[in-house]
């Protein structure tokens, strides 16, 4: 695996692994943050995984920048990325269009489809989380189709409500809280990525996969009810590998 | 022992050593924007490392304490007064119960912090006790201090421990050059100083820039000649560090500080030293601040010369 070491200072470096945005960057990012998490390097804090890097955060009082670039250089120069490992997939029930989703006709004109054919084509796709950042849980999403490509508001709206589903741009995803935002809003979903009661606070990480599941309002209110009272479980699939096609439910939680 | 909030200032909050693990979820790491003050203070009352203490901003609260206790005073001058005594900054303190610590306006500094023995007692929420008022969560419910609001000390009854009051740390005015002309910031270059001009990179160490009262919690906002970029500033998104010297297309220094984004798409130029993010934090809107050049090794040696020193000045207090 080829790398550069950047500084971000005295407590904190940047394992560069590409120059560009894309899904193949997001892989090696996920398995450098892997490799480097299980080497379990004594003075390492935190982790913060991007869409070309993963900056490490360190106490320099217990490692200094010398040893710990490399510490992590022998890590990653024996790591090479063969094929995909377990692909985690995290299915999320989105209620589309509605007073949930009060731009899916600005979407629709301008991408000429129907609902029905713009709902099958964003949630016909399983995006993979390149990035989680500028707000708790807000998961930066690669691969959304071009058709469903849609210039932002004009004037961006200042509160979205939380469990919004989203366009900006070339881009998709979920307002893990309420928060000013431009995005053409296609759906909410009543799942909460973000929960800081919970055990697990956030609901997924850099590297898995989303899956956007259509409900009905019905069941909207249904789920909203459950993951109010704690009941709700997310399903998630593990794919690529023995057990593909299996599908795992975790309680209340992802893993 | 209990604090009531008869006032509660501009900002106070409960902030600790900062939320760890979550960043790479995209939360903010909180804590207090001077970790040193925020950490002496609790040194000097023998606190456990990684308690909460309280910062104020600008303009202190006013608190009346139900119980004795012992506190201590850091980092910005407020003018304190107990029942109308003065209290210098870094002196431990008995407070008996009934008593009225008055915080006036930052005579010296921006940020203060009041340590109790055994800590603030608040919830820990996701590894820390620190205030996030961006998602409301932390601290005293996840805001800042109203007036009613009641504090509680982790410890109830800290017993009367001898030789405790009265001890002090020398003044830290030196420390922060506090009334200097121009404050010096140490600064690591990086991680994107190669999408600066060289004329850029000589502006950003040589020139002195201006602190603005558009700053917070969130990041500083600096005024000053502009820094040069070769092609503009924009970046694929990547980690925003404690300090980190971001330059936006208008050629400004944002710095980074403990409420920022845990990601951001504007090149950052370098990254204040760990043991100097204290004085820029304490700068009051319109000083002079000049960047300085370290390698990473002395801006760590430095850090660890301060914690060393800091140690050496704890064994002196309590021999």
């Amino acid at each position: 695996m080829s790398f550069n070491i950047t500084l971000a200072g005295d407590s904190s470096l940047n394992v560069v692994l590409s120059s560009v945005i894309s899904d193949d960057a997001s892989r090696l990012v996920r398995a450098a943050a892997d490799a480097i998490e299980a080497a379990d390097i004594p003075g390492v804090t935190e982790l913060v995984p991007t869409f070309c890097s993963v900056m490490i955060c360190y106490d320099p009082l217990l490692i200094g920048y010398a040893d710990l670039a490399q510490r992590v250089s022998e890590q990653l120069s024996q790591l090479s990325l063969g094929h995909e490992a377990a692909r985690r997939v995290i299915e999320i029930p989105v209620c589309y269009g509605g007073d949930f989703g009060p731009d899916i006709a600005t979407v629709m004109e301008h991408s000429g489809l129907t609902e029905e054919e713009l709902v099958a084509l964003h949630s016909g796709h399983d995006y993979l989380i390149n990035m989680l950042g500028f707000l708790p849980g807000f998961a930066y999403l690669g691969g959304l189709d071009e058709r469903l490509h849609t210039p932002r508001l004009d004037s961006p709206r200042t509160t979205i409500p939380a469990g919004s589903v989203g366009i900006g741009g070339a881009q998709t995803g979920i307002y893990p809280l309420a928060s000013p935002g431009g995005w053409q809003l296609i759906g909410r979903t009543p799942v909460r990525p973000y929960d800081a009661d919970r055990e697990r606070p956030i609901l997924y990480e850099a590297g898995d996969y989303l899956r956007f599941v259509p409900i009905s309002k019905e069941d909207y209110v249904r789920i909203e009810a459950a993951v109010a009272d704690g009941s709700y479980e997310c399903r998630v699939h593990l794919e690529g590998t023995a057990e593909e096609g299996s599908c795992a439910i975790y309680e209340g939680e992802v893993r | 022992m209990a604090l009531l909030v008869m006032n509660p200032g501009v900002l106070s909050t409960i902030q600790d050593a900062g939320r760890k693990g979550y960043l790479g979820s995209g939360f903010s790491p909180s804590g207090a924007m001077d970790m040193r003050a925020y950490r002496r203070g609790n040194a000097l009352l023998g606190n456990r490392p990684g308690v909460a203490s309280l910062e104020f901003c600008l303009m202190g609260p006013t608190l009346r304490f139900t119980r004795d206790t012992y506190c201590v005073l850091t980092g910005g001058d407020f003018g304190a007064k107990l029942d109308g005594e003065s209290v210098a900054v870094g002196h431990t303190v008995m407070v008996r119960r009934g008593q009225e610590l008055k915080l006036g306006r930052a005579e010296r500094g921006m940020y203060g912090y009041l340590a109790v023995t055994g800590g603030f007692d608040e919830p820990v929420v996701m590894n820390s006790r620190s205030t996030n008022l961006k998602c409301g969560v932390g601290g005293h419910g996840g805001r800042a201090l109203v007036t009613g609001d009641i504090l509680w000390a982790a410890e109830q009854i800290p017993g009367y421990r001898p030789g405790i009051a009265g001890r002090a740390y020398p003044s830290d005015d030196a420390f922060y050059q506090f009334g200097s002309p121009v404050v010096e910031l140490r600064v690591v270059l990086g991680p994107q100083e190669q999408l600066f001009t060289e004329e850029g990179i000589r502006t950003f160490l040589t020139q002195e820039f201006e602190t603005t009262s558009q700053s917070d919690r969130m990041g500083a906002r600096l005024e000053g000649p502009k820094v040069a970029t070769v092609a503009g500033s924009d970046i694929v998104s990547d980690g925003i560090a404690f300090g980190a010297v971001q330059i936006p297309n208008h050629g400004k220094p944002i710095i980074m500080l403990a409420d920022r984004q845990t990601t951001g798409g504007y090149a950052k130029i370098a990254t204040v030293a760990s043991v100097d993010i204290p004085k820029l934090v304490q700068c009051k809107p319109g000083t002079k601040v000049r960047f300085t050049q370290v390698s990473v090794e002395e801006a760590q040696e430095l850090l660890r010369e301060d914690y060393a020193a800091e140690a050496r000045l704890i064994e002196e207090i309590r021999a």
